[in-house]
């Protein structure tokens, strides 16, 4: 049996159940770069996107079609049955009698949770608005376990802090890992304060000046244009948020740079080559995470335990 | 009873009925119970009528009809010090306070614009209630938006 039914929010997911999929992850890494297996075969992933994506829709194809499974999409949704009104329930309802899962990113909050109240088959959230997206609070803290270490951790999140629902997702989640969490932003980009009521944990607003020779993580999220009022402004403040090696050469050695992508320009492309950049592996680590996840909604009590 | 001269309504004989309703909020009660225009249920109602405990209250009457307790608590969403009197032959027969259930559907909107219970699907909005330092606030189940004030959005 499987430890939950859907992925719809990390909030639902214990301590233990996150550990659990992480530990799976690394199991399935030689998988993910390329050693065959079956654990999946005959088992079929809907890919259900509302809103455009690369990373999040191509790691899920990958993921399946590694553990040997399949993968129906709809993307172009103007070209479906959405554009003539149908509703996500009905979507939904449709879907799952064709495939054994379904991810799904829609621009509604709220929308994955009402989803898997109408489905028959596991839903995993890859996005619903400003909402969840637990795939990616999971693969950025399988990424800090690997790279550096998840327990105990101080972890700098730099840029915006107030719109940015990766940044949200991965403090809640972070706080169950005894970390320090140092905020760094803009001050119209700021965490907005009620999102701490209820969390306990060490989380500090600083300066990167600060805290930059004592962090064992760096997470740079982008600082989008569409947040200000006008150009000017925009440049003037993101121009002060950017990562240069400059700045991380007075970092620990072992001091990682996380960054969910894409990047406009807030890292320095001269960082890319430094060992302390890991987002490309970051991105590569989303395929292992969610090979854990499939596996864990879809396995059928044997396979690979 | 010794308080008969300060009776604003009358006495019912068989029913409900909702006292010590925080002030103004009598009107939101009956939105609660499902009693609206063209409703056939015999209602009084007084609000802003002194009390002795509250300063000022509200009180909801409703005749020969007895509202289950599961209607009633969630009274306790806009009014939590809320008492009910179940009258039977002019007599009380039970008496209780109401208490916030820990589900509600369909009765608070969200007043996210981007949250699913908005949209045009087949979806009953759905909060959790909690208390939080004796305030009772709401949680939408969809999208997360945490209220207070409960009243505004009913």
């Amino acid at each position: 049996m499987s430890r939950f039914r859907h992925l719809i929010s990390i909030d639902d997911l214990t301590k233990d159940d996150i550990l659990y999929l992480l530990k799976q992850a690394e199991r399935f890494e030689d998988i993910a770069m390329g050693k065959r297996c079956k654990y999946l075969e005959g088992k079929i992933l809907a890919n259900l996107f509302f809103e455009p994506s690369t990373r999040t829709r191509m790691s899920f194809e990958t993921a399946m079609k590694r553990l040997g499974g399949d993968v129906i999409n709809m993307t172009a949704h103007e070209a479906s049955s959405v554009a003539k009104g149908e509703t996500l329930a009905d979507t939904i309802r449709v879907v799952s009698n064709y495939a054994d899962a379904i991810v799904l990113r829609h621009p509604l909050e709220g929308s994955a949770r009402f989803a898997s109240e109408n489905s028959t088959v596991p839903i995993i959230n890859a996005g619903d608005g400003a909402g969840q997206h637990p795939t990616q609070t999971l693969l950025d803290l399988y990424t800090i376990m690997k790279e550096s270490t998840l327990e105990g951790c101080k972890i700098a999140l730099m840029g915006d802090l107030k719109y940015s629902r990766t940044v949200h997702s991965l403090i809640k989640a972070l706080t169950l890992f005894n970390t320090t969490i140092y905020l760094i932003s803009p001050p119209m980009l700021k965490l907005p304060a009620e999102f701490l009521e209820g969390l306990n944990g060490r989380i500090e607003e600083v300066e990167l000046e600060d805290v930059i020779s004592e962090i064992d993580v760096l997470y740079v999220t982008r600082i989008q244009k569409e947040r200000f009022p006008d150009e000017e402004e925009y440049k003037k403040v993101s121009g002060s948020y950017v990562i240069n090696r400059n700045i991380i050469s007075r970092a620990k050695e072992s001091m990682i740079v996380m960054h969910p992508l894409p990047r406009i320009n807030e890292i320095d492309v001269d960082v890319d080559s430094t060992e302390h950049a890991k987002y490309f592996k970051q991105a590569f680590y989303g395929v292992p995470i969610r090979m854990a996840i499939l596996y864990e909604l879809l396995k059928d009590g044997d396979g690979c335990e | 009873m010794n308080d008969v001269k300060h009776l604003v309504i009358s006495k019912i004989k068989d029913g409900t009925v909702i006292d010590h309703i925080t002030p103004g909020l009598a009107i939101l009660v009956l939105k609660i119970l499902g009693i609206k225009p063209k409703s056939s249920e015999a209602v009084s109602m007084a609000m802003n009528v002194e009390s002795a405990k509250m300063g000022k209250k509200d009180i909801v009457k409703v005749e020969g009809k007895y509202i289950g307790d599961q209607e009633l608590n969630k009274i306790a969403l806009i009014a939590p010090e809320a008492t009910i009197n179940l009258i039977q032959n002019y007599e009380i027969i039970r008496k209780f306070n109401v208490k916030p259930p820990e589900v509600v559907e369909n009765i608070i909107k969200c007043p996210n614009p981007n949250c699913i219970s908005n949209s045009n699907e087949p979806i009953k909005s759905r909060f959790r209630i909690f208390l939080d330092e004796s305030r009772v606030k709401a949680v939408c189940d969809y999208c997360g938006r945490k209220l207070i004030n409960l009243e505004d959005y009913i």
